[in-house]
C-alpha cells in the first residue's frame, strides 16, 4: 500500500522509517509520511496508536531511535551526517520555532496574559520589539475571536477560549507546518466548534497542518488527506472520500470507523 | 598534609560513642513521646478551644519555633534555676527542653492534620448521628494520625539529630562522647568521621525502619 | 536587673550586627549553590543528579553542630585550615545548600510537564524557559518555604558561638560570665531572636497567601 505523498515535488515534511519506544513498549514502528506545503493532513487512529508521539517526534519533543524526520530538508533533532549526533540547544530552539504546536491540555502559562503568553516567543525567539509583538499577538488574537480578552490571565478564560489562544500562541510565530494533537478533547461539546471553526479558516488560508483529532466529521471536512494510525504503523492512508468511503479495504479500519457511525 | 588517619585510639574509646548514641537515641524517644502528649494535647484544645486559649497556645508555639535550640537549652539549663527554685541534673533539663521544643512544632502538625481531614468523612459521622466529640475521637483523631504519620517520622529524625545540642551542657550523648575523646586523644579529624557516619547511619535505619512502619499503617488501612 | 540590661546592650548589639552577617552570607551563598545544584539536580544528566541527590541527603543526615565541628576541625587535615568564622560560615552554607536544593526542587516539581513542552514548542532555549517560563512559576512555591529557612540560617548562626565567633549567643555567654545575671539576659536574647525570625516567618506566611491567592 502507499502511503506516500500522491503530489509530486519534495514535500515540506518527510518521515521516512520512524521507529521509537519507551523502553520495552516499542510505540512507532516504520512511519512513512510526506505532507506538501499547503497541504492539511489527519491523523485518526485507536488510543495508543502512537499518533501523540508522532506529532511529538516533529517537534522532537521526543526523541526518536530510528528513521528520519525532515522539515524542508533539514534533519529534526540530530545533526545531519552518518553519526546520531543530537543538535545543539539552540539550534533545536530554532527548528522548534519554525514547527507550531497546539497542546490537547493547552498548556499556557498560567502567570502570563492572552497577549503575553503570544508575544512570549516572537520577543524572546524572533527577537520582536515589543510593540511589534504586541501588535502581531492583537492581530492574531482578535482573528480567533479573542479581541475583548487580551490582558485576561489563563485563569479567567473558558477551555475554548484557552485553546484558541493556544492556536494563536502557535500561528503567530508564522511557522511553517502546524502541528494539532486532540486540541478538541478536553473541551465540553458546546466549545469544540468555536476552536474548529478557527482551524478551519487556517487550512482555507493555505496553512500546512499535521491534525490528530478523533473528530471523523471535522477531519472529513478539513483534510486533503487522512491517515488511519494503529499500533504504531500507518495502516491506510487516503482522501478522505475513499478512507472513509470504502473504496480502502482495512480491516481494522472498518472496525474504527464502524465505532463513529460513519459510512462505511 | 603529613597527617596520617589513626582511628585506633577512637576504637580504644569506642564505648564513649556508642553509649553516647544509646543515650542520643533515649532522648530522641523520651522527648517525642513528651512531645506527642504535649502536641495532641493542645492541637485538640486549640480547635475546640476561645480565643484566648488559641492564643496562649499559639504564643507558646511561635516562641519555641523562633529562638534558637542552643539559647532555649541554657535558658532552661542556666536560667531557670536562677529564678525559681528548682535544680535537676543536665540530662532533666535537657529532655524537658527537646520535649517543649518537640511539642511546639507536633501542635502545627497535628493541627493540619486536623484540618485535612476530608468534609466528606466528618459528614459521614454527623449522619450516623456521632456527637462532635465522638467525631473528633473516632473519626478526626484516627485520620489525622494516619496523614501526619510521614511528618511525625520526620520530626523524629530531627530531634534525633537535635540532640547534638545537649552536648553544649555535657549531657554525655554522642556529640559529647566525640568532644571527650576529642580532648582526650586529639584525634579530632577521626573521631568527628566515626560520628558523622554513626549520625548518618543511624539516621538512615530510622528513617527505612519508619517509612516501613507508614507503609504498613497505609496497606493495613 | 535594669542596669544589667543597660550595661548589656552594646555588647549584644555588636554581637547581633555578627549574626546577621553570618546569616546575611550564609543566605547569599546557599542561595546561588543550592540553586543551581537544585537545578542540576531537576534537569541535570544522570550523574549530576546522582551526585546533587547523595550531597544533600548526607548534609541533611548531619546534625549542624557536628557539619560545624567536622569542617572546623576536619579540614585542617586536608590541608585547609579555616579561621573559625570562615569555618562557621562554610559549614551553614553547606547545611542551607542542602536545604535550597529542596526548596527549588519543590517548586519545579509542582510545575505541570507541559509548560517545559509549550515553551520548547515556540522555540525557547532551555536557559530561556528556565527564565521566562519556568522561574516565574515556580517563584511563587520557592519563595515561602526559602524565606522560612532563612530562619533556620538565623537560628543556626547561634551554634558558631561554639567556635569562639562573637555573635549574639556569644555575646549574651560573655555579658553572663561578667554580671552573673544570667535569666534576664537569656530571656532579651530570646526576644531579639524571636523579632528577626518570628518576623522573616510571618513575611513567608504572608507571601504564601498572597500566591496561593492567584494561583486559584
Ligand atoms: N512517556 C511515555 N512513557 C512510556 N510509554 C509511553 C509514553 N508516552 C506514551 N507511551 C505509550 O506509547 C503508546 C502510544 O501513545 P500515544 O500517546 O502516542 O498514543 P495516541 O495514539 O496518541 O493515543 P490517544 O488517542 O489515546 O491519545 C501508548 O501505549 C502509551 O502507553
Ligand atoms: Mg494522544
Amino acid at each position: 500500500m502507499s502511503v506516500l505523498d500522491p503530489s509530486s515535488g519534495t514535500p515540506l515534511l518527510r518521515i521516512r522509517g520512524l521507529e521509537k519506544a519507551y523502553g520495552q513498549v516499542t510505540v512507532l514502528r516504520g512511519v512513512d509520511l510526506d505532507v506538501a506545503k499547503g497541504e492539511v493532513v489527519t491523523v485518526i487512529g485507536p488510543s495508543g496508536g502512537g499518533k501523540t508521539t508522532l506529532l511529538r517526534c516533529v517537534n522532537f519533543l521526543e526523541t526518536y531511535d530510528k528513521g528520519s524526520i525532515r522539515i524542508d530538508g533539514e534533519e529534526v533533532g540530530y545533526q545531519d551526517g552518518p553519526r546520531r549526533a543530537m543538535r545543539s540547544e539552540r539550534d533545536l530552539a530554532r527548528m522548534r520555532a519554525e514547527t507550531g504546536m497546539v497542546f490537547q491540555m493547552f498548556n499556557l502559562f498560567p502567570h502570563l496574559t492572552a497577549a503575553e503568553n503570544v508575544m512570549l516567543g516572537l520577543v524572546k525567539v524572533r527577537r520582536k520589539p515589543k510593540a511589534e509583538a504586541r501588535a502581531i499577538a492583537e492581530h492574531w488574537l482578535r482573528r480567533v475571536g479573542l479581541a475583548e480578552k487580551l490582558d485576561r490571565l489563563p485563569s479567567e478564560l473558558s477551555g475554548g477560549q484557552q485553546q484558541r489562544v493556544g492556536i494563536a500562541r502557535a500561528v503567530a510565530m508564522d511557522p511553517k507546518i502546524l502541528l494539532l494533537d486532540e486540541i478538541t478533547s478536553a473541551l465540553d461539546p458546546e466549545l469544540v466548534g468555536e476552536v474548529l471553526d478557527v482551524v478551519l479558516q487556517l487550512a482555507s488560508e493555505g496553512m500546512t497542518m499535521l491534525v490528530v483529532t478523533h473528530e471523523i466529521g471535522f477531519a472529513r471536512d478539513v483534510s486533503n488527506r487522512v491517515v488511519f494510525m494503529a499500533d504504531g504503523l500507518i495502516a491506510a492512508a487516503g482522501p478522505p472520500r475513499e478512507l472513509f468511503g470504502g473504496a480502502i479495504e482495512v480491516e481494522r479500519l472498518r472496525a474504527f470507523l464502524s465505532r463513529f457511525g460513519a459510512r462505511v | 598534609m603529613g597527617y596520617h588517619l589513626n582511628f585506633n585510639l577512637i576504637w580504644r574509646h569506642f564505648d564513649k560513642l556508642w553509649g553516647g548514641l544509646v543515650l542520643s537515641l533515649e532522648l530522641a524517644l523520651v522527648s517525642i513521646a513528651i512531645g506527642i502528649a504535649i502536641g495532641l494535647t493542645l492541637a485538640v484544645i486549640h480547635v475546640s478551644g476561645g480565643r484566648i486559649v488559641r492564643a496562649l497556645i499559639g504564643a507558646y508555639v511561635e516562641f519555641i519555633r523562633n529562638v534558637p535550640l542552643i539559647l532555649l537549652v541554657y535558658l532552661v539549663f542556666y536560667g531557670l534555676p536562677t529564678a525559681v527554685d528548682i535544680s535537676y541534673d543536665a540530662t532533666t533539663s535537657f529532655v524537658a527542653t527537646l520535649s517543649l521544643y518537640a511539642g511546639a512544632y507536633l501542635v502545627e502538625v497535628f493541627r493540619s492534620g486536623l484540618d485535612a481531614v476530608p468534609r466528606g468523612l466528618i459528614d459521614a459521622g454527623k449522619a450516623i448521628g456521632l456527637t462532635p466529640w465522638q467525631r473528633l475521637v473516632h473519626v478526626r483523631l484516627p485520620t489525622m494520625l494516619r496523614i501526619t504519620l510521614p511528618a511525625l517520622s520526620n520530626t523524629f529524625i530531627s530531634l534525633f539529630k537535635d540532640t547534638s545540642v545537649a552536648s553544649v551542657i555535657a549531657v554525655p550523648e554522642l556529640t559529647y562522647g566525640a568532644q571527650w575523646i576529642n580532648f582526650n586523644t586529639f584525634r579530632i579529624a577521626e573521631v568527628y568521621l566515626v560520628v558523622t557516619s554513626m549520625y548518618l547511619a543511624t539516621g538512615y535505619a530510622i528513617l527505612l525502619a519508619l517509612r516501613a512502619l507508614e507503609r504498613r499503617f497505609v496497606i493495613g488501612r | 536587673m535594669l542596669a544589667a540590661i543597660l550595661y548589656a546592650i552594646p555588647f549584644l548589639m555588636q554581637g547581633l550586627l555578627t549574626t546577621i552577617v553570618v546569616s546575611l552570607l550564609v543566605v547569599v551563598l546557599s542561595t546561588a549553590i543550592g540553586g543551581l545544584m537544585g537545578i542540576g539536580l531537576v534537569y541535570g544528566p544522570a550523574p549530576v543528579r546522582w551526585l546533587v541527590r547523595g550531597f544533600s541527603d548526607i548534609v541533611r543526615g548531619i546534625p549542624i553542630l557536628v557539619l560545624i565541628f567536622f569542617i572546623y576541625y576536619g579540614l585542617p587535615i586536608a590541608g585547609l585550615n579555616l579561621q573559625p568564622f570562615s569555618a562557621a560560615v562554610l559549614a551553614l552554607t553547606v547545611f542551607k545548600s542542602a536545604q535550597v536544593i529542596e526548596n527549588v526542587r519543590g517548586a519545579i516539581g509542582s510545575i505541570p510537564r507541559g509548560q517545559m513542552d509549550a515553551g520548547k514548542a515556540v522555540g525557547l532555549t532551555f536557559a530561556q524557559r528556565l527564565a521566562y517560563v519556568i522561574a516565574p512559576q515556580a517563584i511563587r512555591r520557592f519563595l515561602p518555604p526559602w524565606i522560612n529557612g532563612v530562619t533556620d540560617a538565623v537560628k543556626g548562626s547561634a551554634l558558631v558561638s561554639l567556635l569562639g565567633v562573637t555573635d549574639l549567643m556569644h555575646a549574651m555567654q560573655q555579658v553572663i560570665g561578667r554580671t552573673y545575671n544570667a535569666l534576664p539576659l537569656y530571656v532579651l536574647g530570646a526576644i531579639i531572636y524571636f523579632v528577626i525570625n518570628y518576623g522573616l516567618s510571618a513575611l513567608s506566611r504572608m507571601l504564601e497567601r498572597r500566591f496561593s491567592y492567584i494561583r486559584e
